[in-house]
């Protein structure tokens, strides 16, 4: 039976570097597949309509006769969907998330 | 005449990771009776086939839990292409096992973490999950998102992970196994961690037989039962025996899941050397009728996904059955005669995920 | 296909006698679940032996719901029959921990039971005071 046998762990954790990450001095580092942030290029939209219907958490409001393009970030779970979706490849996620907000504002795209 | 007192435990608890409530009925500082209580966190998620197409029900379904997504996802798709009868193709089957045993990795270094907490151990509970990020890193590297993967469609799975990523990922994992090591001894020799477990919560082999027990709940009784031996997707082409110990307390279930996570590495090396080139999905046309019952093995145990369809874009019924909500009957037994003190332990050892059991 | 899954139909007359039979051979119990179907509801009685999957398809009319409980054989079939009765409005005569509909505490009783549409978002929140 043996006692104690995490003290030797936890000294070597004494003198070796954090595991943390000291956000926010330190960056996280957001990997290539990271699904982030949804981007959208509002003169390539053509307003069909899939991302919307697409859309599982209904984040997305497309108006084809205004031309308008609405996204609520706080629904959106960047799950990709409208990104596969789309035909003419307008929406680009990045890699980085949303930085945090003060007021819950919806997004709107209105083409040019 | 000894008095019966009845302590509620839960749903606020600092050992719980999810809300359940239990009702104790104690005398003398021994439990006699146990009545479970859950819907704290009922969301009706099977009523929403109703109103969402069954091609993006993958994305709920994932989302019915935290710590099991990925298998929950995947056994959705089993259960479409089933019925469809679709042909996976092989690249994608090989993926899907990667993953999985990558999910099932990150969740029993969560409950070994859990478990350690239960009994007071900060530091041990710490590094278990300091051990779980680098897990987390592959996952995220590989699919996108740390814990929901959203890598899984009907007819396939939506990226690709290629052969240098592969070859590396399983070099890094079999590199880390000694620091695994390092923390899984602690669990299997220390004095402290096995006065608190053994001998505590005896689960015999019939009862964890009759009362439907599933995953290390019941293997760690010697109920020899692994989902994965059905031979689902790419595990027919991989070797593989259940992990099974004899003695049925908490110290065996516990050394079930350690077993366990060298298994995985070693399922997905071997999945690694076999993985064949190929496309990644099969196009999904039509709608599904028919009915079917899919049986995965989640890190809890046997999850069964029923669906029954009737030719329209929805499915008319979707039934899942968590492992967690069969191992409760099994919980209510253990809990029969304990010390009021090895209560939480006991909860923790089935390993309960209460947002699965109540979707 | 994965396996081979066989399912008989029985009557909720017979039920309990066809279960004792399966208890005694070495089934385990896996599942109880409930579809509704157009005209009533179905329970389905999933068990499994050595990876063999077998079903027990009960029929049950909307007009009388109540199937006999078989948790007196299984034990572990009152979780399952009490989340029926919570969400279906099944009764099962017989069962061992009976919660009398509070298993699940919704907000809509049986919600299960009717179509989304039919249940009005109005009439919960003038029920909750909302």
């Amino acid at each position: 039976m043996s006692l104690f046998s995490m003290s030797w762990v936890v000294l070597k954790s004494l003198f070796k570097v954090p595991a943390t990450v000291r956000y926010p001095f330190a960056q996280k580092h957001y990997y290539e597949n990271t699904r982030g942030k949804i981007m959208f290029e509002v003169n390539t939209c053509i307003f069909c309509g899939l991302c919307q219907r697409k859309c599982p958490a209904g984040a997305i409001m497309v108006e084809r006769k205004d031309k308008k393009w609405e996204l609520d970030r706080f629904k959106c779970i960047i799950c990709g969907a409208c990104v596969e979706a789309c035909p003419k490849k307008c929406i680009h996620m990045e890699h980085t998330h949303t930085k945090p907000a003060v007021t819950k504002e919806k997004e709107k795209h209105i083409h040019a | 005449m000894t008095k019966r007192t009845i302590i509620p435990f839960g749903p606020q608890h600092p050992v719980l990771p999810e809300p359940v409530h239990l009702e104790l009925a104690v005398e003398d500082g021994k439990v006699v009776e146990a009545i479970p209580s859950v819907g704290f966190i009922h969301r009706g998620l099977e009523k929403l086939v109703e109103k969402k197409d069954f091609f993006d029900f993958v994305f709920v379904a994932e989302r019915i839990c935290g710590i099991c997504s990925f298998i929950h996802g995947m056994t959705y798709c089993m259960v479409i292409e089933e019925i469809m009868k679709l042909e996976v193709p092989d690249r994608a089957q090989y993926l899907r096992l990667v993953w999985s045993e990558l999910s099932r990795l990150h969740s029993h270094l969560l409950w070994l973490g859990l478990m350690a907490d239960a009994f007071g151990f900060e530091s041990l509970f710490m590094h278990c999950w300091r051990l779980r990020e680098k897990i987390l890193d592959i996952i995220e590297e590989t699919t996108g998102g740390r814990v929901i993967f959203g890598s899984c469609k009907v007819g396939g799975v939506r990226k690709d992970i290629s052969a240098d990523t592969l070859d590396r990922i399983v070099k890094v994992l079999h590199e880390y196994e000694r620091e695994i090591k390092e923390i899984t001894d602690v669990f299997i020799a220390d004095g402290s961690v096995k006065h608190r477990m053994s001998g505590v919560g005896v689960l015999s082999k019939e009862d964890a037989y009759h009362l439907g027990a599933v995953g290390p709940t019941a293997r760690g009784s010697g109920v020899d039962f692994d989902m994965r031996k059905l031979r689902y997707g790419a595990y027919k082409n991989i070797s593989f025996a259940p992990v099974l110990e004899t003695a049925g307390d908490c110290y065996s279930r516990c050394h079930v899941r350690i077993r366990e996570l060298f298994q995985s590495i070693d399922l997905i090396d071997q999945a690694a050397r076999k993985i064949p080139a190929g496309p990644l999905e099969i196009k999904v046309s039509g709608f599904p009728e028919g009915e079917f019952f899919a049986r995965t093995e989640q890190p809890r145990g046997e999850v069964i996904y029923y669906a029954k369809a009737n030719g329209t874009k929805f499915l008319q019924r979707l039934r899942v059955r968590t492992p967690t909500f069969a191992n409760i009957p099994a919980l209510v037994k253990i809990l029969q005669g304990c010390d009021v003190a090895d209560v939480p332990v006991l909860i923790l050892t089935i390993d309960p995920c209460i947002s699965c059991t109540e979707r | 296909m994965i396996e081979e899954q066989k399912s008989i139909g029985v009557t909720p007359a017979e039920l309990v006698e066809k279960v004792q039979v399966l208890f005694n051979d070495g089934w385990r119990l896996v599942q109880i679940g409930c579809t509704r179907l157009e005209n009533g509801l179905e329970l389905n009685y999933s068990f499994d032996k050595h990876y063999q999957f077998f079903n027990l398809k009960v029929a049950v009319a909307l007009s009388n719901p109540e199937v006999p409980s078989i948790s007196p054989v299984y034990w572990s079939a009152f979780i399952y029959e009490n989340e029926t009765q919570d969400l279906f409005g099944i009764k099962f005569p017989g069962l061992v921990l009976d919660y009398k509909g509070s298993f699940y505490k919704t907000s809509v009783k049986n919600p299960f039971n009717s179509c989304s549409e039919q249940i009005n978002i109005k009439d919960i929140k003038k029920d909750l005071a909302l």
